[in-house]
């Protein structure tokens, strides 16, 4: 890498990319910060470069029976099952609050068919203080819930072209990981039309109380994610930037500045912080502040000229 | 409700696994009310990953160390030794830099009526009751009924009894107290005192047996219940009961962290409650 001299002044952290313009590269990963306001005494949402709402669905959605969560080794698994308000109460009741701060909104959403899909993106293409839309098509814990579109690529495809003629704002397509080559579903992404790319939502997993000799989450199955998931996720962040021509926001197992800084250096344009806020509802601000520091040290003016300088 | 980077001050075990920690929690005083909790965390360090939900047994002052400087405000945490997190735990010693999330969650409501007040504890459930009892005794007579396996689950009841608060003891194996279950002491008291409120915490089992009780006889209760956690802030959802108008066309699921830990009854769903395993996994 080359060596800059050390600058002091405070380094430029925006990016800039599908229209989106963020003060910085880091952002919540969807489920993991509710509807924002739950963090709201904990962190200055107008310092993040964006906020990402839970995943909405047309209806409201109940969720699985507890237990939902399991603590692992360096990570958790979870089986929330995509509980949420639905659309029309989210426009409604957390909206306004999101539209006092001056960071974009992104919404992810999710469907169980394609129509659903279309459904939620038209619903919220009208709704002005929404700045992107993030689709998840990859959530491995309901039944029907995503794994079909997310794991072949022919059906992610067209759930991804139905959305895209309507939908007018920033479309980013978040792939799962549970699939044999990541490059083939984000292939299938760039080519239905999709502006972004985030990944990795969780690993599938499972875990045993070997007492009760029962799983240890009800759903039997649950997403993994946290620290350990990251190796993988900076992997699968790699092989996609090296393969889509459009911009990539990684995702998974970031905890601290340096993990984010990983990934920025393979290439994505920007990332997000999932389990680690609830590790510490202040790792955002944390985070972001290693990564000025981090800057100011390495004497990086701006921080686009770190994105993508992986040497190989 | 903050994230507090403190220290310990003190951290005993009281008993053969349950152990004491005061923690430094400046501003604590104004904040904590009975039935509130914290999330728990030894400061950097992984793993264990998430943070432990914990209730707050007291709040106090300590002498400053000197003349001219600040008393100091601390946290009283109780807690029994059950996995690696606890473990952790209890090797922490004066000093040891730890964070605290809190004080979180709905407390007891403390109603003005005044009449007769029925605590009931399960063991290491008990913690939540101490700042309840300090808070009620003033205004109405009130009992805590304490049950636990043995006697070493039977935990700082003699600082109940400096408060003013009679107590009623019973183990299972009779080595403290009556032998037996606390459900029947409470029986008793409810058929002496029909018109008590009763307040619970302790493990599942015994909280529906408490439920059953109170329900049959049409007695107000509030129970403070446990939930894994990931966050204590609401955004995980991991927490969730399902409340009493649950259904699978009209679920409302309860987070456990911001609706509770303290629940009236019967904001409940009591036949489809809980979580299986936590049950089953249970031990005091
Ligand atoms: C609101 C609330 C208040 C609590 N107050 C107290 C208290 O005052 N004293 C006390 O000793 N314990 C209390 N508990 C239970 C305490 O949180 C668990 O005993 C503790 O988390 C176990 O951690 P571990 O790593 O030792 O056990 P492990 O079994 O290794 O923990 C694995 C995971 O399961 C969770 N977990 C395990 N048992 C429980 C449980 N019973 N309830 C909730 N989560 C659990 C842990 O948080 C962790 O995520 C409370 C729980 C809640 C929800
Ligand atoms: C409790 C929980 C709920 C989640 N809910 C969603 C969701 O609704 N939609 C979605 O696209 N991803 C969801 N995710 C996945 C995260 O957004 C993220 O992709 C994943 O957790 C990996 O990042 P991490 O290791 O930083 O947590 C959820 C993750 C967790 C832990
Ligand atoms: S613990 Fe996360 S929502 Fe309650």
């Amino acid at each position: 890498m080359s060596h800059c001299r050390p600058s002091v002044t405070k380094p430029r952290l925006a990016v800039e990319f599908a229209g989106l313009k963020l003060k910085n590269p880091l952002m919540p990963a969807s489920g993991t910060f509710g509807y924002g306001e739950e963090f709201a005494p904990y962190l200055d949402l107008d310092q993040m470069g964006a906020i990402v709402t839970k995943g909405l669905s047309l209806n409201p959605k109940a969720g699985n029976p507890t237990p939902r969560i399991a603590e692992t080794v360096s990570g958790m698994l979870n089986a929330i099952g995509l509980q949420n308000v639905g659309v029309e109460a989210f426009i409604r009741d957390k909206m306004p609050f999101l539209e006092q701060f001056d960071t974009p909104v992104v919404v992810n959403f999710f469907g169980n068919t394609q129509v659903e899909y279309a459904e939620v993106a038209a619903r919220l293409n009208d709704v002005p203080g929404v700045a992107a839309l993030e689709m998840n098509i990859s959530c491995p814990n309901v039944k029907h819930g995503g794994i079909v579109f997310g794991t072949d690529p022919k059906a992610a495809f067209d759930v991804i072209a139905k959305v895209r003629k309507r939908l007018d704002k920033p479309l980013i397509v978040k792939l799962t990981p549970n699939v044999t080559d990541i490059r083939v579903t984000a292939q299938a992404a760039e080519d239905a039309g999709a502006d972004v790319i985030s990944l990795i939502n969780t690993l599938t997993g499972m875990a045993v109380d070997v007492r009760t000799r029962r799983p240890r989450i009800a759903n039997v199955i649950g997403g993994l994610s946290g620290p350990g998931i990251r190796p993988v996720a900076v992997r699968m962040t790699h092989q996609v930037v090296q393969t889509v021509k459009i911009p990539v926001i990684g995702i998974g197992g970031i905890m601290r500045a340096e993990d984010a800084l990983e990934f920025l250096i393979v290439g994505a344009r920007a990332v997000q912080v999932g389990t680690a806020n609830f590790v510490d509802p202040n790792a955002m601000q944390t985070i972001l502040d290693g990564i000025e520091s981090f800057c100011i040290e390495q004497g990086i003016e701006d921080i686009n000229d770190l994105i993508g300088t992986l040497e190989l | 409700m903050k994230n507090l980077q403190t220290i310990v001050l003190s951290n005993q075990e009281i008993s053969p696994g349950y152990f004491r920690m005061r923690i430094l929690a400046p501003g604590y005083q104004k904040m904590a009310l009975p039935g509130q909790f914290v999330m728990f965390r030894v400061r950097r360090s992984l793993p264990p990953l998430l943070r432990r939900p914990f209730g707050i047994f007291q709040i106090g002052f300590l002498p400053a160390d000197c003349e001219g400087m600040a008393e100091k405000e601390f946290v009283e945490l109780i807690y029994k030794v059950v996995g690696s997190g606890t473990e952790v735990m209890s090797e922490l010693h004066h000093g040891d830099r730890i964070e605290l999330l809190g004080p979180l969650g709905r407390g007891f409501d403390l109603d003005d009526a005044d009449g007769d007040k029925i605590l009931v504890g399960g063991g290491i459930g008990l913690v939540p009751l101490y700042m309840l009892a300090a808070s009620l005794k003033d205004r109405s007579k009130t009992r805590l009924l304490i049950g636990g396996r043995s006697r070493e689950d039977i935990i700082t009841v003699t600082e109940f009894e400096r408060l003013g608060v009679t107590t009623h003891v019973t183990t299972e194996d009779g080595s403290l107290g009556e032998e037996g279950l606390i459900t029947r002491i409470l029986e008793r008291k409810l058929d002496k005192y029909p018109g008590a409120r009763v307040y619970s915490c302790g493990p599942m089992p015994m909280l529906r047996a408490v439920e059953a009780i109170c329900s049959e006889r049409k007695v107000p209760l509030q129970v403070s219940l446990e939930a894994l956690m990931a966050c204590g802030v609401g955004a995980c959802l991991g927490c969730v009961v399902k409340g009493r108008n649950h259904s699978e066309q009209n679920p409302e699921y309860l987070c456990t962290c911001r609706k509770g830990p303290v629940f009236h009854s019967h904001e409940l769903d009591w036949d489809r409650l809980h979580q299986k395993n936590m049950e089953q996994g249970e031990s005091s």
